[in-house]
């Protein structure tokens, strides 16, 4: 082989490189994410139902929410018609937090876990935790 | 007929995982067994390809120039185009590499009426390849978020610069236009131009289409038709630990996604694709024009037996006096 040095050193970078998702989490914990229905008023509900399906919900929250604020921004449309008929008014903070307030361990659990920025927190407040939690 | 063949390999492709995960439910093969061999045959096959080549003796130095040599010092030499050192090389390559500036430097050639002879600057060959590398790139580190936990910083800044338009939920990429666009322009500038489309072959359809493939399943599954990200990334985190399991309801476009990758890492060594390595290795970019500075031997000679005129005469010289021949020495 000619040129040995340059080659290996090369063939070393390129190795380092190629093989760097192996060695680049060696040591560090997986966390698996485990999204929390734990609230209080979840806790109350008789009937433990989202405003659609579960996995509806699990696939399109984020098309539901990006579909929501153009409504109300954009059409003054305030009232969502759910599947099943219900009505629901259209908003983060008051309908989607009113059960789920535990941002950190429900929505932070996959979108950490993804790495998925959601810019929600851009222009809305953080759902504000019971002190009983401890979490905050 | 050429451009059928590709299609066909890579609707096939395509096919496999589909059955195997739709009909057949295997699922270890596609998302263990044949990622972690796919892995194993691009790294065996790029170090077994780079040190084939590095086993050609570069004898003399063949750099294509460009520009003045250098010469006496009132002669300004073009240091980037003809270089006479390290730094010279190290820039043009850098360059090459980086800018991919050979391929800027195109030119097309027309005859015109008169008849007239014109150059003219082609850049589009080059518009497209340098947006279509560059948005592989990105793409690659954007995948990165599911290859670490926790996931460096870096890649949330590469991810905001990339879909900083906030078009859409999930945010429309950039790169992802972009790379299918590029892809889409080079694959029809192949169908379409008859010089071109001459002298491409099916190993030149084929990574083009593959690519297109690999590209259109990830935005397929980012934008349209929504896969268990939670379930891939816990796919690829006990892949890279070495501790696969494969979570059920991924989705089986996924597959289709990581099975054409699969193909594309196992094909590279073996493939045009090897430019990735070659690039490196091209000696008219890398060596120093230094020919009539160094004295460069061939690494291939070997002693050459020598038989001198003085050790001749040595051998002959009573023979030569019986004869009359003159000797030099009594």
């Amino acid at each position: 082989m000619y040129n040995s040095g340059k080659i290996i050193t090369g063939l070393v970078l390129f190795l380092g490189v190629v093989t760097m998702p192996f060695w680049f989490n060696i040591g560090k914990a997986d966390v698996k994410p485990d999204p929390s229905l734990d609230t209080p008023v979840i806790r109350q509900m008789k009937v433990k139902h989202c405003i659609e399906s579960k996995q509806f919900m699990i696939d399109n929250h984020m098309e539901l929410l990006n579909a929501w604020r153009n409504a109300v921004v954009r059409n003054n449309k305030t009232i969502y018609v759910s599947t099943a008929g219900q009505y629901f008014t259209m908003s983060l903070e008051d309908t989607c937090f009113h059960c789920h307030s535990n941002e950190k361990q429900f929505c932070d659990q996959c979108h950490t876990y993804a790495n998925i920025q959601p810019y929600c927190w851009e222009c809305h407040v953080k759902p504000v935790e019971e002190a009983a939690n401890g979490h905050r | 007929m050429k451009i059928v063949v590709a299609f066909i390999v890579v609707l096939v492709l395509a096919a496999l995982p589909y059955a195997g995960i739709q009909y057949a439910g295997m699922s270890t093969v596609f998302g263990i067994i044949i990622p972690y061999a796919a892995v194993a045959v691009f790294i065996l096959g790029v170090v077994y390809r780079i040190v084939k080549w590095a086993r050609s003796p570069v004898p003399f130095r063949i750099p294509t120039t460009c520009g003045q040599e250098k010469s006496l010092p009132w002669i300004k030499q073009n240091k980037l185009d003809n270089p006479s050192g390290t730094a010279g090389v190290l820039g043009r390559m850098a360059l090459e590499i980086l800018c991919f500036r050979s391929l800027f430097r195109n030119t097309r050639t027309e005859l015109r009426e008169g008849p007239r002879l014109s150059y003219a600057s082609s850049v589009w060959l080059w518009l497209a390849a340098i947006a279509f590398h560059w948005s592989f790139l990105i793409i690659l580190i954007r995948h990165f978020r599911l290859f670490s936990q926790p996931v460096p910083h870096f890649i949330n800044v590469v991810e905001n610069i990339d879909g900083f338009l906030q078009i859409g939920v999930p945010t429309l990429y950039i790169t992802d236009i972009l790379l299918l666009a590029a892809v889409l322009y080079l694959f029809i500038r192949r169908v379409v131009l008859p010089q071109v489309r001459y002298i491409s072959l099916v190993a030149d359809y084929v990574p083009l289409l593959l690519i297109f493939g690999i590209g259109l399943t990830g935005v397929l599954m980012r934008y349209f038709f929504r896969v268990n990200v939670i379930g891939v990334k816990e796919l690829v985190m006990g892949l890279i630990a070495f501790k696969p399991h494969v979570p059920a309801d991924i989705g089986t476009l996924f597959f289709i996604h990581l099975f054409l990758i699969a193909t594309l890492f196992a094909y590279f060594p073996f493939s045009k694709l090897m430019h990735l390595g070659g690039v490196f290795l091209s000696p008219t970019r890398n060596l120093a024009n230094n020919n009539r500075m160094v004295r460069h031997i061939n690494p291939w000679n070997y002693p050459v037996h020598v038989h001198t005129y003085a050790e001749y005469e040595d051998e002959f010289r009573d023979k030569m006096k019986a004869v009359g021949l003159p000797v030099e020495k009594e």
